[in-house]
């Protein structure tokens, strides 16, 4: 990085700054954000989900972190209190899709092909396949990945990130722009802690709040219905400040 | 590689002002981005030389700035610059700091060639 200036003079691009500046030259100022197009369309999401109060809360992790075993646990549990409706992101397979649907909820898939990350668009396309107007609550299962998807807004209410134990403690200072939106931390498959003698939760947790990030921590097992009901809290709290008559 | 989204987004909107202005061509374009956005530079620019492929950008070139991420404590005031993972203030330690740069993910100008050749289009 050049120190004068700040921006990244490299070999390739050096001949650049030889050229006059582009400020006068016809160059026209935008300072607009890349994703503007995308946020524009997750504020249209947020407000199809506020019209109805439902919760939107975006599941994100890395691959295989339990986030599909944890919809599985908490729908059951959820049953006949809060309705729930999933939004499935999967690179290739409708498998996590099938596995919600058997658990009696409705469940769009969107397969994302080669796509790494959900955005603002494909969920307007599938939360126009739920009936919002019978939900409190939809889960958005966001591709299983710890780097894409945190840059995207969905118009969610919240994000939720799984860091399950067997994949080390100090993932949080490797991946900083994902575990930084959280706004609450699931330590998951903790059944799972006594064989992982080197991953700390207090670690995690150290991790995270270097990020300046005052998020909760639960740790919860899905697979043994341990810790699943401050998670449950949670979800019922941030469900009750969607509501329509709180929220005007 | 979110990055190949990230760079459609930045094309669509610098041929649109093209259009707009009516330029044969994007001549250069300036994006400033944080290491707090999730966007790496490298991915960025090869994600560009593929997506500009038969636009009015095609020939186009992407300049890079890069932001530091830095914090401003809510406690002793104190703004300081910071790694990416470790946001919390650098002279008493608080964790209440709010980021005030290094999250940046944005188009900041596009230079436009006009239909006759190389010279630029005017405001
Ligand atoms: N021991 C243990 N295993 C679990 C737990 N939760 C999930 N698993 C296992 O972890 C594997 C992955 O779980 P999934 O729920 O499919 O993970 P996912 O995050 O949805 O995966 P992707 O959607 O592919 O990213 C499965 O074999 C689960 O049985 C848990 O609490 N404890
Ligand atoms: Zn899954
Ligand atoms: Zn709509
Ligand atoms: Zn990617
Ligand atoms: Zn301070």
């Amino acid at each position: 990085m050049c120190d004068t200036c700040g921006c990244n003079v490299t070999s390739g691009n050096r001949h650049l700054l030889d050229r006059p500046p582009a400020e006068g030259a016809g160059a026209i100022e935008i300072l607009e954000g890349l994703l503007s197009a995308n946020d524009r369309e997750a504020a249209h999401n947020r407000a199809h989900f506020d019209r109805h109060g439902v919760l939107a809360v975006n599941l994100m992790s890395a691959p295989g972190a339990g986030k599909t075993a944890l919809l599985e646990r908490t729908l059951d549990t959820l049953t006949g209190t809060l309705r729930v409706g999933v939004i499935e992101g999967d690179l290739e397979t409708e498998n996590d899709a099938r596995r919600i649907r058997a658990h009696g909820v409705p469940a769009v898939q969107i397969t994302t092909g080669s796509a790494c990350h959900l955005d603002a668009h494909m969920i307007h396309d599938a939360l126009h396949a739920l009936p919002l107007t019978a939900l409190d609550i939809v889960f958005i299962e966001n591709v299983g990945n710890l780097v894409c998807p945190a840059s995207f807004d969905l118009g969610q209410h919240a994000n939720v990130v799984l860091l399950s134990v067997t994949e080390g403690d100090d993932k949080p200072a490797k991946y900083p722009v994902m575990f930084r939106a959280a706004d609450l931390l699931l330590l998951s498959k903790i059944d799972l802690l006594p064989l992982m003698d080197d991953f700390a939760p207090a670690r995690a947790e150290t991790a995270l709040r270097a990020l300046a990030n005052t998020a909760p921590v639960m740790p919860l097992s899905a697979k043994h219905d341990i810790g699943m009901a401050p998670w449950l809290d949670w979800l019922r709290t941030r469900r009750a400040a969607c509501l329509p008559s709180q929220a005007d | 590689m979110h990055e190949l989204s990230v760079c459609r987004a930045l094309l669509d909107r610098a041929l649109a002002v093209a259009a707009t202005h009516e330029a044969a061509s994007i001549g250069r374009l300036v994006v400033r981005i944080g290491p707090l956005s999730g966007v790496e530079p490298g991915l960025l620019r090869e994600a560009f030389a593929i997506a500009r492929t038969g636009t009015a950008a095609a020939r186009a070139e992407l300049v890079v700035q890069r932001s530091a991420v830095r914090v401003r404590c809510e406690r002793c005031g104190a703004e300081s610059e910071c790694p990416p993972n470790r946001l919390i203030c650098s002279h008493c330690g608080d964790a209440s700091t709010q980021l005030t740069g290094g999250d940046e993910l944005l188009l900041v100008s596009v230079e436009l060639l006009a239909p006759a050749g190389d010279e630029a289009i005017a405001r």
